[in-house]
């Protein structure tokens, strides 16, 4: 009899939860949640007004976050500059003590863009992909557990699509993975889903550079067995996923706790402008 | 009453609302790395579990979904898992202050962790058993015991905030 009661009062509790609108509510939770089921079913739907609808929500929902994150942007810029501040003259007594051969470094780059161009022509080898890209601003930057990833100012307006090569300074960072009408969002190779295919010189070993969520190192996967790969190796992108040119620098290879890690070139915590590359 | 002192009075009741879309709007930039794992938390559901549970008549359900919904924009997640999170969260709420005569900052703590696993096996079983987007577990884990451990700590201020609202209006009514 009591277990009856019992249960009645918790079928009475959750019809009362679930169905019942309390004061200054317009819907009754029900509703709602049916309503979310039906908006996370329409994901299906990469298509059509359905996606169109969802690209001018996303942008401006997206322009929106950059105007509330300013506050709180100003507030950890002005902190960085501090603690630059206090690290400036540090880094200014390493930069004296540290040999920059830029000038030979810059010849020397010169003379092997110069060979390349010549033996390229020499095997009629056709240029694929070309330098066109945008410089665009990072809106946010979107760091959580499962998710690294920038989102930037431009998108399909502007010929940016899907899979497109995004680089800061000369570094490969990542690849468009959502374009909307203004907007994109750049999933970073450190992401965990992130998986670019690379190539391991010297050696020219190829694998794929796999992200692990973390900022910091990145892991390789699908080495050969018998490779000879040295601390210190540069890793390019190898191109033959026929979307992200080949030969733009990722990192470089470190050995972490006997395993092989990725240190990358780039710092993604501090990317105000990325080049955005697309094609004609 | 005035134009300024009605305005004034709107902006008190949703002020925790305004707390809500900033903490998600403002792209919830509360993570730090401990041992190469990325704690995150999650202010949004200690705001959510907060106010829908002391004060259910603040927090409109309607934008408790829209908070959702921007939230998966930002985050890239499927639109519509955060909403179904944080719905969860105000229906789990709604159903022990239903039930629960004596609260306490314990008794909420504790519920909180129950609330915040399940909402969190929630958002695991859509994003990797529906949407196949697989997620770092540790870190899921991590995020929620982040989120569980600062929970008194808001607690305190958003009562301290929830005093200052209640005597405002309080004051307004009286005037």
């Amino acid at each position: 009899m009591s277990r009856e009661m019992g249960r009645d009062d918790f079928v009475i509790s959750a019809r009362s939860v679930f169905l019942n609108k309390g004061n200054r509510q317009k819907f009754s939770l029900l509703t709602l949640l049916l309503i979310s089921i039906v908006i996370l079913s329409l994901e299906y739907f990469k298509s059509g007004p359905v996606n169109q609808i969802r690209m001018i929500t996303k942008d401006i929902v997206i322009k929106s976050s950059y105007v509330a994150s300013v506050p709180f942007k100003s507030i950890s810029k002005t902190y960085s500059t501090v603690i630059d501040h206090f690290k400036m003259y540090d880094e200014y007594e390493k930069l004296k003590t540290v040999e920059i051969k830029k000038q030979k470094l810059i010849l020397e780059n010169n003379f092997f863009k110069e060979e390349n161009h010549k033996l390229k022509k020499l095997i009629n080898e056709k240029n694929l992909y070309n330098d066109e890209f945008y410089v665009t601003k990072v809106l946010l930057d979107q760091k959580s557990p499962y998710l690294r990833s920038l989102l930037i100012n431009k998108g399909f307006k502007h010929g940016i699509k899907l899979g497109a090569a995004v680089r800061s300074d000369s570094y490969f960072i990542g690849k468009i993975v959502d374009s909307n009408y203004l907007t994109s969002r750049i999933l970073l190779i450190s992401d965990l889903n992130s998986k670019i295919p690379i190539i391991i010189e010297p050696g020219s070993i190829s694998a794929i550079l796999s992200g692990t969520g973390n900022n910091e190192l990145g892991e390789i996967e699908y080495l050969p067995e018998n490779n000879n790969i040295k601390e210190g190796g540069i890793i390019y992108t190898s191109g033959s996923d026929g979307v992200i040119s080949s030969g733009i620098p990722v990192g470089k290879i470190i050995f972490d706790n006997n395993q092989i890690k990725v240190d990358y070139f780039v710092d993604f915590t501090q990317i105000d402008f990325v080049k955005v590359y697309y094609k004609k | 009453m005035s134009i300024i002192n009605k305005t004034y009075s709107k902006f008190l009741a949703i002020f925790p609302v305004v707390i809500l879309f900033i903490s998600v709007l403002s792209n919830s930039k509360y993570n730090f790395t401990y041992d190469e794992n990325y704690l995150s938390f999650n202010i949004s559901y200690i705001i959510i579990f907060f106010w829908s549970l002391k004060r259910p008549e603040y927090f409109g359900y309607g934008f408790i979904f829209l908070a959702g919904i921007l939230n998966d924009v930002i985050q890239n997640n499927p639109l519509g898992i955060s909403s179904i999170e944080y719905l969860s969260i105000c229906a789990l709420t709604a159903f022990v202050s239903r039930r629960i005569i004596l609260q306490n900052l314990i008794y909420d703590w504790v519920f909180f962790l129950i609330s915040i696993l399940i909402v969190g096996s929630i958002n695991y079983i859509i994003l990797v058993y529906i949407f196949n987007i697989p997620i770092a577990y540790n870190s899921l884990l991590l995020g929620l015991f982040a989120t569980f451990i600062i929970y008194p700590i808001l607690a305190k201020i958003l009562s301290w905030i929830d005093n200052i609202l209640q005597e405002s209006i309080y004051d307004k009514k009286n005037q």
